[in-house]
């Protein structure tokens, strides 16, 4: 429960508060959002699976968005940011899709 | 940490319930606050995507965009240029044209009216030359006419016959005067074109036409109508031996 108030808290204060993303962040929000949906849809898994902690799940989240961003901001030194990103987001987009599946095998047993 | 799940066939949803409950630990928190930050990031980032725009593309992005601004510029600016040229172009050809037109009608009226082949008309006079005794000759005729010319008529016809460079009097006898082969008779009517003023001070002068046909008892009456119409048409036949001499310059207006 806790965390999916946290979640929609944050929407709506996102929302409201309409920030302005800084000029050096806006490269990497995105996929630092891709990567953070992916470590929490990887924590409910983990939770169905029985092997869930709250320190793994801290710290796969963050690492993941640390990782993500650092990617992106490597590409975009080396020149191949765009290309670079694509691929974070494809990586990243199917291990959301696998957990999605892992997760709803749980959950409706299909 | 590790929560302690009883193993299969714990009721998943179940599980995902407890998960979630509230517990006062760090890494709960933690996850709170993760999940708040993740939530705001969410909500940002649709909002910028909405909203964006050159300020967010990447270096290259807008290098390329860039480029394809200067291609497409220098493009058009090529596109443009031709455009104007034919444009230019088809301005003055038709404005050349025109003139062109206009300079030959011209020529082709002054010669027209010069060799007899256009009816003309005009402020002018005209001379009605009765000839009771049969005393005008082909000479006073031509006298009559050259004194026009030197007052400056630009077109003469006598009865219905067109006076033109080829004109000839003839003299046929006693009060038989044939212009270029056709015959006149009296009265014979001379109108011309030209300055009306001038034309009859040269009928007038002493001596001249006027005093000789008096000379020879015939009368000359002379009227300035507004308009004189010189009608009589002259065919021109080909030349047959002369041709023109092209001129340097073309076409001479």
């Amino acid at each position: 429960m806790i965390p999916l108030v946290g979640l929609l808290a944050g929407i709506i204060v996102g929302v409201f508060v309409r920030p302005d993303v800084p000029l050096w962040m806006q490269p990497y929000l995105p996929i630092a959002v891709i990567a953070a949906l992916d470590a929490v849809l990887g924590g409910i898994r983990a939770v169905l699976d029985g092997i869930f902690s709250d320190k793994v799940f801290v710290i796969s989240f963050l690492s993941n968005v640390v990782v993500a961003a650092f990617i992106v901001f490597l590409g975009d030194k080396l020149g191949v940011g765009g290309q670079l990103s694509t691929g974070v987001v494809v990586v990243l987009g199917i291990r959301i899709f696998s957990n999605v599946a892992s997760i709803r095998r749980h959950l409706f047993h299909a | 940490m590790t929560i302690p799940t009883t193993p299969p066939p714990a009721h998943p949803w179940k599980t995902l319930l407890r998960v979630g409950s509230p517990r006062a630990t760090r890494a709960m928190l933690l996850a709170f606050v993760l999940m708040l930050w993740l939530g705001f990031a969410l909500a940002t980032q649709v909002r910028q995507t909405s909203t964006q725009g050159l300020s967010t593309l990447r270096e290259d992005e807008l290098v390329r965009l860039l480029e394809n601004v200067q291609r497409d510029n220098v493009r058009l600016a090529a596109e443009q240029q031709a455009l104007q040229a034919e444009r230019d172009k088809l301005v003055s050809g038709q404005e050349s044209t025109a003139e062109a037109r206009a300079a030959i009608q011209q020529r082709i009226d002054t010669l027209g009216i010069l060799t007899g082949t256009l009816p003309a008309k005009g402020p002018g006079i005209e001379l009605t030359i009765s000839d009771p005794k049969g005393a005008v000759t082909a000479p006073l005729l031509l006298d009559a006419v050259e004194e026009l010319r030197d007052a400056g008529a630009e077109a003469i016809q006598i009865d219905d016959v067109r006076v033109v460079a080829s004109t000839y009097f003839t003299d046929g006898g006693t009060g038989v005067v044939s212009l270029s082969g056709t015959r006149l008779t009296a009265p014979y009517v001379i109108r011309a074109i030209g300055d009306p003023n001038t034309l009859a001070a040269a009928m007038e002068i002493p001596g001249g036409v006027s005093d000789t046909m008096r000379q020879a008892s015939a009368s000359m009456t002379s009227t300035r109508p507004n308009v004189v119409r010189v009608d009589a048409l002259q065919t021109i036949p080909p030349a047959r031996y002369a041709r023109p001499v092209p001129t340097p310059s073309g076409v001479a207006s």
